[in-house]
């Protein structure tokens, strides 16, 4: 029973956020901050990964559908719609639970720890607007980075199929091109940005709400990398019944 | 001054705050001491609203902390220092960034002006060559000192150290102790201190209060803790040698 208390206070911890402001100047300077920490520095990680997961998309793939009667733009369409609606918004999501969860977690639970989060709070400062809103606000840029992930994803499977053979580039293009859909855009869009509030929420409630020495951050961004994981799972199951069912 | 009545304070049904209260008085250090586990932190904690009672009142120079409206316990908040047993500075800013952090949250002031009354608190705790380092960079009495500079930027009525002397020599530990009794004098502010040492009694305790298991125990001056008959004060004030000794020089002199 104790998740419904869990439950409970991550949702009174989201309405305190959005209470009783930071001062603007302030805040302006930890959104630009958490933005360069959040985002701009995870462009590296994503680049990275999202090349190399395209490549090994494209080539399962065309590994798999070696039938003479499959058209050759297969491996383009395939690499596209696995990108576009899984890969880049959801796979990406999880390495940045990783990534930008413990590093959220980690943060404000060395502020906990270290009794900064209760300095703040003799001040009078909400500490709920002034540690996670400049983060959901960062994260709102979050949509830019999967576009990111979605484009490298694709040129890597594209790099991987012509250079390795398993297709051409007017089938591969062809391939990418083929049945569109920006309603499928959408979808992955809708998705990515519950994942970015959650990427945002869920790390900074395990890093507020931990109590104990430096050990316990540790574990406290373990668990929160786990559960960070599970919520954006669910929410990918219940967006993907909603929207594409 | 504040003032505390009959307050309580539980963890899972341990009373760890047991009916307490008291006066702290206004230009004068108050002490709250006892061993570690007596309760002076959680007393602190609900003192400054960290931690919410189970029962009693406190008032801030008559203003009751518990039923004031959002504006005015957060202008109360603004009238508040507090020291951290752990300095509690922010890693990612500089002692200067730190020191004016209350003023760029909570006042209209310019960039300059800020940094103008940063740099003479700054002055005031005795701070050199600080300015741009980062709290990792400096010692433990240094960070003490910055701490304390935080605190009173912005001219607080109320001063609260948790611990301010931990972790230091000696030597610096009596520095901080007079810096705090100097400011408290000076700006005219009601000071409480938790400690569990001894030499801060001697150096700066005006009025003391001491706790076992949650309770006050005892109440008096500076001068009162040495004559006092009660078994569990002289149980803690002559725990070490040093005082034992100075206590046998005192009889002797009788």
């Amino acid at each position: 029973m104790k998740i419904f208390f869990y439950i409970g206070s991550y949702f009174l911890m989201i309405r305190n956020t959005f209470r009783k402001f930071t001062k603007w100047n302030v805040l302006k300077t930890l959104i630009f901050k958490d933005i360069d920490d959040l985002i701009i520095r995870s462009f590296g990680i994503v680049a990275f990964i999202s090349f190399f997961v395209g490549g090994v998309v494209a080539i399962q793939t065309a590994l798999n559908i070696e039938n003479p009667l499959l058209p050759g733009n297969l491996v383009g369409f395939a690499t596209r719609q696995s990108v576009i609606l899984e890969f880049a918004p959801t796979f990406i999501s999880i390495i940045m639970a990783g990534k930008v969860g413990s590093f959220i977690t980690s943060s404000i639970g060395t502020m906990r720890v270290t009794e900064q989060i209760d300095a703040l709070e003799v001040m009078g400062i909400n500490t709920h607007n002034y540690l996670i809103f400049p983060k959901i606000v960062a994260l709102l840029l979050y949509p830019f980075l999967i576009t990111f992930a979605m484009f490298l994803g694709i040129i890597g499977g594209y790099i991987v199929s012509i250079y390795g053979g398993f297709s051409t580039s007017y089938d591969f293009i062809q391939g990418i091109q083929l049945d569109f859909r920006v309603y499928h855009l959408f979808y992955a869009y809708v998705k990515t940005t519950l994942f970015a509030f959650i990427l945002a929420t869920v790390p900074s409630y395990h890093g507020y709400y931990m109590k104990g020495g430096a050990l316990d951050v540790g574990k406290a961004s373990t668990l929160s990398f786990v559960w960070t994981s599970v919520v954006i799972i669910i929410v990918n199951y219940i967006v993907t019944q909603l929207l594409l069912a | 001054m504040i003032k505390i009545e009959n307050i309580s304070k539980s963890f899972d049904q341990i009373k760890v705050v047991d009916n307490i209260s008291t006066e702290f008085e206004k230009g004068k250090t108050n002490l709250i001491i006892g061993q570690s586990g007596s309760g002076k932190t959680v007393l602190m904690k609900c003192l400054v609203g960290l931690l919410n009672i189970d029962q009693g009142k406190i008032f801030f120079d008559d203003k009751p902390f518990d039923d004031l409206s959002f504006s005015n316990l957060s202008d109360l908040r603004k009238e508040i220092g507090m020291v951290f047993q752990g300095t509690a500075l922010f890693d990612s800013m500089s002692v200067l960034e730190n020191i004016i952090f209350p003023l760029r949250m909570f006042t209209n002031k310019s960039n300059d002006e800020m940094i103008y009354r940063g740099n003479e608190v700054i002055k005031r705790v005795y701070l050199k060559d600080a300015n741009n380092k980062l709290p990792s960079e400096i010692s433990g009495g240094m960070k003490k000192r910055v701490a304390i500079a935080r605190a009173i930027v912005l001219n607080p009525k109320y001063l609260f150290c948790d611990e301010p002397n931990s972790g230091l020599d000696p030597k610096t530990a009596i520095i901080i102790d007079n810096l705090i009794k100097e400011i408290t004098e000076e700006y005219n502010i009601t000071t409480v201190i938790n400690t569990h040492d001894m030499n801060s009694v001697m150096e700066i305790g005006e009025k003391i209060i001491f706790l076992v298991n949650g309770r006050k125990i005892w109440e008096g001056s500076k001068q009162e803790i040495f004559d006092t008959d009660n078994e569990s004060v002289n149980n803690f004030v002559y725990s070490s040698e040093l005082f034992k000794k100075v206590r046998d020089i005192q009889i002797k002199g009788k």
